[in-house]
């Protein structure tokens, strides 16, 4: 019996030491070290080795596909990372939850870079731009293909025409899905009125018929392979696909879409802050903040790294770099726990009538 | 001394069991009836109990039991062929079998999507004979097809093994006495082989019933399976309460179908 109970302990006491071990924060990683954790596919690999090379610290780089991914892995903080790139709404998000801290401004001179446009946005979300610096920022749009649609596409309307039917893509993700219907329905993107909700929530069900996938990251793929003839998709998205298929526009409907901004924060337990803003500066200077143009094609709020690009049609492309003031433009807020679970519950109503 | 040697031998197993099973299954009944404070509710568990979660979780049952038939009517053929031929030949065509399990699912999952697609493999072949393009890809179809195709080495391998130890003098036996290959098959095989039958069938049925990644890529995220709905749980809403509770309901159907295994399989021993 005793003997058994010893078993027991040592086996016990084994698997104590496997799980501190196992920990990926465990007392040996150094001070020169930084744990980033950004969305898919969102930084030059090279701007990574670069910032290695020119300061000697060591990036530790995880990805994510999703703001709703990302967070419940902060909040618990399993692994403890300095530095995450969110979107404006799961900001706030952050911020009222405590899970930010503050940046320290002074360390990086670099931010005189950013256009003080989006500054001036950012305050949506941080007031008095304490908590992110931006990195990226863009709308959300129509992406269609002119060898199939042979009319003019300048409304979400178009998404809810029998005749595309088995040919639209939309985004599988809840605020996106419902700014669409809300935006047709002439209401704000962050309503919380039930009654606004529930319509939106049926003008999708009629939509779903017609759809051809719910998909997030595979619209880009799927309008290259001329899978669909419309899709909905972030603008930065939308200049690689002409890259890639000629055929592909990219227009803001007329009822107004969501401009986003997606922004650098220092989560409240990172361990690295220095490194963190370090690598803030790093990524504000303008040929740092052009070679990442380059690669993820996404809008940079980088004004002297925007002048660098030699393509004038990019630097002025009106989907990378459209005037503002021409659409009726929201940025998400956060809306509460409350009202978010029920958007849950109601996108998956959609999803499986 | 021969028995203390055995549970030596035994602790890894044990640390495996309590570390990777036991706890992890205390957390989710944990978290399945404690609300985000950690206070009591069965609200996680009841919350089964709406039109989308039955809807979700009825679609489930009828895949898995669709899939799983079919891998039983696919495997069973195959593997009374493969314990005719050959040993040689019957090594070669098993590992026919086994070897799309060499890759990762999530990544065979992706290729069938590029097959199945509007403009893919098959509607390519399709177009260059100038027969009628096929559209499957994001309706029921294509999801029962994935899960067939993913599962069905699941079905083959424990029904192979039980028909290849089957005594041939048994068989011989049979024919001796005038029986044809119909009724060797009803009267010998058939009840010989059924352990292997009911562990294949728990080993499809479980994933098909379970899975979210096959719905997910094959149905274009139009059919939602109660695997989708846990997922989204999880990872959307980040409502690890909620998403623990449905995943208890989902366990008693598992246990319920382990529980047919285990009473066969004592049936076969008497």
């Amino acid at each position: 019996m005793i003997k058994k109970l010893i078993s027991v302990l040592m086996i016990l006491s084994l698997s104590f030491m496997m799980i501190s071990c196992g920990h990926p924060d465990g007392t040996a990683s150094g001070e020169d070290t930084l744990y980033v954790y950004n969305w898919g596919e969102y930084i030059d690999p090279e701007v990574l080795t670069m910032f290695e090379e020119e300061t000697g610290i060591e990036v530790i780089y995880d990805e994510y596909e999703t703001n709703e991914i990302m967070y419940p892995r902060i909040e618990a903080g399993a692994v403890v990372y300095d530095l995450v790139c969110p979107s404006d709404y799961m900001i706030s998000k952050m911020r009222e939850n405590g899970l930010l801290q503050e940046i320290d401004m002074d360390n990086i001179p670099n931010l005189k870079n950013i256009g003080e446009d989006y500054w001036k946005n950012s305050e949506e979300f941080d007031p008095g731009n304490r908590y992110s610096v931006p990195y990226v920022w863009g709308t959300v749009g129509i992406l269609y293909n002119k060898s199939m649609v042979h009319e003019k596409v300048d409304s979400w309307k178009i998404l809810w025409d029998e005749k595309y039917k088995d040919e639209i893509l939309m985004q599988d993700s809840v605020r996106d899905a419902f700014m669409v219907a809300e935006r047709l329905l002439g209401y704000s993107m962050n309503t919380t009125d039930e009654d606004e909700l529930q319509e939106a929530k049926e003008l999708l069900m009629a939509q779903k018929p017609i759809v051809q996938a719910y998909v997030v990251d595979q619209v880009r793929d799927k309008m290259i392979g001329n899978e669909a003839a419309l899709g909905v998709i972030y603008s930065g998205e939308a200049i690689y696909t002409q890259r890639e298929n000629p055929d592909l526009e990219y227009v803001i409907p007329k009822e107004g879409t969501n401009v986003w901004i997606d922004s650098w924060v220092i989560p409240k337990n990172a361990r690295h802050k220095k490194n963190a803003e370090k690598f803030i500066d790093f990524l504000c200077r303008p040929d740092i903040a052009y070679m990442n143009f380059d690669y993820i094609t996404y809008s940079t709020p980088n004004v002297p790294g925007r002048e660098l690009i030699e393509d004038e049609d990019i630097r002025n492309s009106p989907i990378a770099y459209p005037v503002l003031s021409d659409y009726e433009l929201e940025t998400y807020i956060y809306l509460g726990e409350k009202a978010d679970r029920h958007l849950n519950d109601l996108w998956r109503e959609v999803k499986s009538y | 001394m021969n028995e203390r040697r055995n549970s030596f031998l035994a602790a890894p197993y044990l640390v495996w069991s309590i570390g990777f099973i036991l706890i992890p299954l205390i957390y989710i009944l944990y978290f399945a009836f404690t609300d985000a404070s950690g206070t009591f509710t069965i609200g996680n568990v009841s919350a089964i109990i709406s039109y989308v979660n039955i809807r979700a979780l009825m679609l489930s049952i009828l895949f898995s039991i669709a899939s799983t038939f079919i891998c039983l009517l696919l495997a069973y053929p195959l593997c009374l062929i493969l314990t005719t031929v050959t040993s040689s030949s019957s090594a070669f065509l098993s590992l026919i079998f086994i070897l799309p399990m060499w890759m990762n699912s999530l990544l065979r999952t992706f290729a069938w999507q590029n097959i199945l697609e509007r403009k893919g493999v098959i509607n390519g072949i399709l177009l260059f004979l100038h027969l009628p393009p096929l559209y499957i890809i994001n309706k029921p179809p294509a999801i029962l097809l994935g899960m067939v195709y993913d599962f069905l080495p699941f079905m083959v391998l424990p029904i192979y093994n039980s028909v290849s130890r089957i005594d041939k003098d048994l068989i011989n036996a049979g024919r001796d006495l005038g029986a044809d290959y119909f009724q060797i098959l009803k009267g010998i095989i058939w009840p010989l082989s059924l352990p292997g039958v009911i562990s294949g069938i728990t080993m499809v049925f479980v994933p098909s019933l379970t899975t979210f990644v096959i719905s997910d890529i094959l149905g274009g995220g139009k059919i939602l399976l109660i695997g989708n709905v846990i997922e989204q749980l999880f990872t959307q809403d980040s409502d690890w309460n909620a998403g623990a509770g449905l995943s208890a309901i989902l366990m008693i159907f598992i246990v319920f179908s382990m529980i047919i295994t285990a009473k066969y399989d004592r049936e076969d021993i008497s």
